[in-house]
């Protein structure tokens, strides 16, 4: 038996709140091996947040609730089932989390060497010098100049893109096994964040760490990720390898996203795919598939039944009832993309 | 394009912030460039660049520190009575962030109408109702829409309020700052086939600011690269991206992720790696400003401002060692 890294299955995240009951997460399932990267990737409000902050038990409960059948296994164990000692060791040294606005994240009224000293000084037993020397290294290592003088600046004191990798060195401070990144890049221009992508790729390779990385942007993951999970108002709705996603999708929602993001190395009279309308409510999601209100391919079957999950090659899932047996299309109604295989 | 006359023209432009004690942040520095009537022009750079500095400035919202911005050949800082109160109508802007442009107490009918009222442009309250429900079929809301409050909506149905808001008044000229950076992708595609659409149908001039360089690249017709305050090259869109001649225009289209693996792949092995930060707007030292992060930077460009010259078929690049590729 093969024991994975991470598996994740049917995790369901409700909020109450005044309005009614919020179904952020609506039974996600996925697993991780270890050294893998999974990309997360959905528009805004489709749970990607919600699903990484269950990873590490950080949704406050309440008002989120997580729903009793979800279990998030850490190898094998279930992390709702830690107890306080257990929690804590999980989080920071076998996982850790990354997050979009650094400057939320840290402390502001500490200076950066000593948030850093304290990670590691929470999970390994060293001296204050040793961990001072230590923490001087992971700084250099995650390329921010002049180590030794930006141990004594605070946070406010430092670009985005420094602080962002002020919350890397934290985060690889204890070498995790599991690195969760939600959405790390997002607020940084485009040429720090291939700066950031290059210097998580390389610390992910030197510790074999496994990666779940959230975006919104394909373009980010397109050589980052081995597996990508596509997400839609609190579901996963296809999910495969990232060959099988970028070059076959299956679901018209995938598709859509693809389509409807200009390509710098297209022409510009390309027309951008645009679908009218936007995701439902998750106060009161639709009984049938997340997607129907706006999908160009939507039969009577779709509103009202939630479409099962159909297998095409061994690493690719899409749950679509556009490819049910009985239904005309076996393959995606739209075209594939260049496959350069 | 490039026959049709000239719209705006801005010339040497300078804005300055006094940041205290005799010291500038220097937001924009002495940039140059035209729009011709009709176009698209694309003003990219990364954020504090000063991109959003320039379209207020040019819109007149702030005062200028040196230069010149012409408007159908009228200066328009020295605009003033009824000449300044038709630029207010023939120029319009558009912002990033809806909420924060949109009264939350007013109702879209108000939003949109105010203009209306303002510039005298419709008769009666029929007639009123009438030019505002065709705003809303021209931005592709409801008529329904027309009594409801701008929380009830959407980032992208607010940012439509917005155009509707806008158009109005029927301006000729729009400056739209970042106006999808807040909308996800499928609602982004939405909002810019609507102002593609519009501008073919209403021959609208757009000065259409953004960080992202694809979308960019999509809907203008010329490109015009911003870094720390200059402006670092212009050329036609499609060319900017085939050749581009200034070193940072390269290395920040090479920084540009494609979602296509092999493609990016590839891209990632040819990538101009920058090293070092953005130095600060404030008091710049002499030199070309991107000299500390350029791997072509010699002595000269530490010393001298290169200047944006025309190389020739309407590229112009402010670089002492171009790349000819
Ligand atoms: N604290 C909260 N209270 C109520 N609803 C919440 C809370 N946090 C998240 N949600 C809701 O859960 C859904 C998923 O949110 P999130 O995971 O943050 O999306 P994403 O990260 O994909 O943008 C959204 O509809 C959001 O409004
Ligand atoms: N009202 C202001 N007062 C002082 N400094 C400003 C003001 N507006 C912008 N700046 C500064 O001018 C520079 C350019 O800003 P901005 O035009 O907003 O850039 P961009 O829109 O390209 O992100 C930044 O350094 C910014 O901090
Ligand atoms: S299940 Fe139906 S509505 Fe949903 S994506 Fe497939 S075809 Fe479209
Ligand atoms: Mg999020
Ligand atoms: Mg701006």
């Amino acid at each position: 038996m093969s024991e994975k890294l991470l598996r994740v299955e049917n995790l369901r995240v409700s909020y109450h709140t005044y309005a009614g009951e919020v179904q952020a997460v609506r039974g996600v399932s996925f697993e991780l091996d270890q050294g893998e990267t999974l990309a997360l990737v959905g528009e805004s409000g489709c749970g990607k947040s919600v699903t990484a902050r269950s990873l590490m038990r950080l949704n406050k409960v309440p008002p989120a609730e997580i729903k009793p059948e979800s279990n998030v296994l850490f190898q094998g164990q279930n992390i709702y089932q830690f107890d306080a000692a257990r929690l804590g060791r999980y989080r920071g040294q076998d996982a850790a989390m990354i997050f979009q606005d650094a400057m939320a994240a840290l402390n502001p009224t500490m200076t950066i060497g000593r948030q850093v000293v304290e990670t590691l000084l929470h999970h390994q037993a060293l001296s204050k010098k040793a961990a001072r020397e230590q923490v001087r290294i992971l700084l250099r290592q995650v390329g921010i100049s002049e180590p030794d003088r930006r141990f004594g600046q605070y946070p406010h004191e430092l670009s985005g893109g420094m602080r962002q990798r002020v919350m890397i060195a934290m985060a690889f401070a204890n070498q995790p096994r599991l690195l969760i990144a939600d959405e790390p890049t997002t607020a940084l221009d485009v040429t720090i964040q291939a700066q950031i992508i290059d210097l998580m790729k390389e610390l992910q390779q030197a510790h074999q760490t496994a990666v779940i990385m959230i975006t919104h942007d394909l373009g980010v993951v397109a050589n980052l990720a081995q597996k990508i999970a596509v997400m839609y108002a609190g579901t996963i709705v296809e999910r495969g390898s990232s060959r099988e996603i970028f070059y076959r999708p299956r679901h018209p929602y995938t598709n859509m996203l693809l389509e409807a993001v200009p390509r710098l190395d297209q022409p510009e009279d390309k027309e951008l795919a645009s679908i009218a309308g936007t995701p439902p409510d998750l106060l009161n999601p639709p009984p049938g598939c997340p997607f129907c209100s706006r999908c160009r391919y939507c039969m009577d079957i779709c509103l009202k039944e939630r479409p099962p999950v159909y297998q095409f090659e061994p690493d690719h899932q899409a749950d679509c009832w556009l490819y049910a047996l009985d239904k005309p299309a076996a393959d995606a109604p739209f075209t594939r993309r260049n496959d350069h295989e | 394009m490039s026959e049709a006359p000239v719209l705006l023209q801005v010339s040497h432009l300078k804005k300055y912030f006094e940041t205290g004690s005799g010291h500038w942040l220097k937001a924009v520095d002495d940039i140059s460039f035209a729009i011709h009537q009709g176009e698209t022009l694309g003003l990219v750079g990364e954020s504090g660049c000063g991109k959003t500095t320039c379209g207020r400035t040019i819109m007149g919202m702030y005062q200028k520190t040196g230069g010149l911005v012409c408007y159908q050949g009228q200066d328009v800082h020295a605009l003033k009575g009824r000449a300044l109160f038709s630029f207010r109508k023939d120029a319009q802007m558009i912002f990033q962030d809806p909420y924060a442009s949109l009264d939350p107490r007013m109702t879209v009918s108000d939003i949109i109408g105010e203009g209306l009222d303002v510039h005298h442009l419709v008769k009666n309250r029929q007639d009123r109702t009438a030019r505002i429900y065709e705003l809303l079929d021209m931005v592709e809301l409801n008529h329904e829409h027309a009594n409801r409050f701008i929380h009830e909506f959407s980032g992208g149905q607010r940012q439509r309020i917005g155009i509707a808001r806008a158009l109005a008044v029927n301006p000729s000229f729009l400056v739209l700052d970042e106006p999808i950076s807040a909308l996800d992708v499928s609602i982004q595609a939405q909002v810019v086939n609507l102002l593609k659409k519009l501008q073919q149908e209403q021959g609208l001039t757009y000065l259409f600011i953004a960080h992202d360089l694809a979308m960019v690249k999509h809907i203008s017709d010329r490109v015009a690269v911003m870094y720390l305050g200059k402006l670092v090259e212009i050329t036609r869109s499609g060319e900017l991206y085939a050749h581009p001649r200034h070193p940072y225009t390269a290395a920040l289209l090479s920084a540009i992720p494609i979602p296509d693996p092999d493609v990016q792949a590839r891209r990632e092995q040819e990538r101009i790696k920058l090293s070092g930060e953005v130095l600060s707007p404030i008091d710049p030292p002499p030199g070309c400003r991107f000299a500390g992060r350029c791997p072509y930077a010699t002595d000269l460009c530490h010393e001298k401002t290169p200047e944006l010259t025309n190389q020739g078929d309407g590229h112009w690049v402010a670089c002492f060692h171009q790349l000819d590729r």
